[in-house]
């Protein structure tokens, strides 16, 4: 990566070689123009990310209101673990990784498919992806109304004689974060469609054509030999959907269920929202966004060695 | 083996399926927000019988919905113009100048692209407070500008450094300051990766709940996505009438998806690699 910086300044001489190593040669004083270029972006990233950062940390430690807070050591905590609509807000998270492998499997064999040429394949993946840029908000509506109990799916249901699958499903305990799940998974599909099929078009073509000519049949060619090839597609995908359905949800909760009925659909991210601007106790919204940051920041190095690796350099866009 | 008897299906078959699955509750949005809330009642998923457009009248003319959209436009505009130039500055240092912490700035960006805004969101409120931007659509700017930063680094970056560093050299003998080389040479060719950066923060603003919920609380200043949360307490009965509110606010991202297709594959898979 080093060896891409070039100095290009103004402040270089003209006579200065063009390669920047070589202005070592010149000694000329040190370009001041590339820390004015970061500066904004410098200013923006600690006032947007690094300053909240610490405050969150460190108001975690306190409570009380937002503006007169104690310190109260780790009693937030303390009362956070022993808390059912945290524990519940936890274990829903969890329960929604478990859309990842659903996620990825179903996107994979789109991808594999529509890779083979299918005629109209870009109608197809135009209409899959659609769902993935849609408002949350919007598409949350719509759902609501769809999945309510004498909604759209369950007339639907009903008119086919499947009278005992049609459930309450934004209404019960037992389902509702499940219908938060699969909504989830239908706005989130095509995304994984989209990046599985863009890494699959970029494979080289020779290996596929030697593999026909040696008679591999077609599932062995799309397991052995295309998706060990997308890999890294493949990782980048799971923890991007990862960090999503741990810390991403919020809009679902919000406009499908409220956390409901009771909290049985509640998610941290929603328990942060609910502590911290519905009922007044910001120290366990600053704590439990400390546990999601933690859970986040473990997604984040994974997806940091990700982004870091040769083969992901090397192709750029 | 499971794919092997799969492969024998007709493939149309599996992907007019989830066609059909994708498409199915949007379709089901548009029907109902153009039926009458009785005949909704007791005609939730079938055709409508007849048409109407009272809903979308009631939605323009008596709900605040446009003046929600228009502030969803000015912030939308407002934080992509100002978090482009910025992260499009920072990426033009990272590519062609050297500096102190240019790598921890570039996996910086990187990391902050997947911070999720909820546990920021917290302090930023009392920032607000104490800057006295609650319930102004500054507020929201602000944050969302900040937030789309490192992503616009991160993508202008990859793209920045394929442009050759002659080109750029060339422009610096003959005379041109950074500020000139970046608009006047980087910025023309980098023309996709910007349009790109813009169309996919610009979905992200519009779409955004979370920040837009905490900060605009006065219904006046909400956003669209912010304001149309307000609907489904209000209207409970009157699904036809939300789901009309819906439909608009999906329309125009539709639209915009529809025209820039290509812009959007390529936001959205940067730098995945095989």
């Amino acid at each position: 990566m080093s060896d891409h910086v070039v100095t290009p300044s103004a402040v270089v001489p003209s006579g200065a070689t063009a390669d920047g190593r070589g202005l070592a040669t010149h000694k000329p004083r040190r370009a001041v123009w590339p820390y004015l270029f970061v500066l904004p972006a410098v200013v923006a990233i600690g006032f947007g990310f690094i300053f909240p950062l610490i405050s969150v940390v460190r108001n975690s430690f306190y409570s009380g209101t937002f503006y007169k807070l104690t310190f109260v050591g780790f009693d937030n905590y303390k009362f956070m673990f022993q808390d059912d609509v945290f524990l519940t807000s936890l274990k829903n998270n969890l329960k929604l990784l478990l859309t990842v492998p659903i996620m990825t499997v179903v996107a994979l064999l789109v991808a594999v498919v529509l890779n083979d040429g299918i005629r109209g394949w870009k109608a197809y993946r135009s209409s899959i992806f659609l769902p993935y840029i849609l408002p949350a908000v919007g598409i949350g509506l719509a759902f609501s109304v769809f999945l309510q109990y004498n909604g759209g799916l369950n007339a639907i249901l009903r008119a086919v004689g499947l009278n005992s699958l049609a459930v309450d499903w934004l209404g019960s305990p037992t389902w509702a974060i499940w219908s938060v799940g699969a909504v989830v998974v239908w706005q989130q599909l095509g995304f994984g469609v989209v990046v599985f099929l863009a890494a699959l078009l970029s494979l080289p073509p020779e290996v596929t054509e030697a593999a026909r000519i040696d008679g591999v049949s077609w599932s062995q060619l799309q397991t052995r030999i295309h998706i060990p090839q997308i890999r890294t597609a493949i990782e980048f995908f799971v923890v991007t959907e990862a960090i999503t359905v741990l810390s991403w949800v919020f809009t679902y909760v919000y406009v499908l269920t409220l956390g409901g009925p009771g909290n049985a659909s509640s998610v941290m991210e929603f328990y942060i929202w609910k502590n911290g601007f519905a009922q007044g106790s910001v120290g366990l919204a600053n704590s439990a966004a400390v546990i999601v940051l933690l859970l986040a920041s473990v997604l984040i190095f994974a997806y940091l060695r990700l982004r870091s690796r040769p083969e992901t350099q090397a192709r750029g866009l | 083996m499971k794919t092997s008897a799969l492969a024998s299906i007709p493939r149309h078959f599996l992907l007019g399926v989830l066609t059909v699955i994708a498409l199915a509750p949007l379709i089901f949005m548009v029907l109902t927000s153009v039926k009458s809330p009785d005949e909704y009642s007791v005609n939730p998923a079938g055709l409508p019988k007849a048409i109407t457009f009272e809903n979308y009248t009631h939605a323009l003319v008596d709900l605040p919905t446009l003046r929600w959209a228009m502030n969803s436009l000015i912030v939308t505009i407002v934080a992509v113009v100002i978090s482009t130039v910025v992260g499009a500055m920072a990426a033009y240092a990272i590519s062609f100048g050297s500096f102190r912490g240019r790598t921890t700035l570039l996996s910086g960006s990187i990391a902050a692209i997947m911070v999720p805004p909820v546990v920021l969101v917290v302090p930023m409120f009392v920032t607000m407070v104490n800057l006295k931007l609650i319930n102004t659509l500054g507020s929201v700017i602000i944050f969302y500008s900040c937030l789309l930063v490192p992503f616009c680094i991160f993508f202008l970056y990859n793209f920045f450094r394929t442009v050759p560093a002659e080109l750029v050299e060339a422009a610096v003998v003959d005379g041109a300051g950074p500020i000139r080389t970046l608009f006047s040479v980087v910025v023309p060719l980098a023309k996709p990766a910007l349009v790109t950066v813009a169309v996919v923060n610009a979905i992200w603003a519009w779409n955004e709940l979370l920040i837009a919920l905490v900060f605009l609380q006065d219904e006046k200043s909400r956003t669209l996505m912010a304001g149309m949360t307000l609907l489904q307490g209000r209207y409970v009965t009157n699904q036809p009438l939300v789901l009309a509110v819906a439909t608009l606010s999906i329309l125009p991202v539709a639209l915009f998806y529809l025209l820039s297709q290509r812009a959007f594959v390529r936001g959205l898979t940067a730098g995945i690699g095989k």
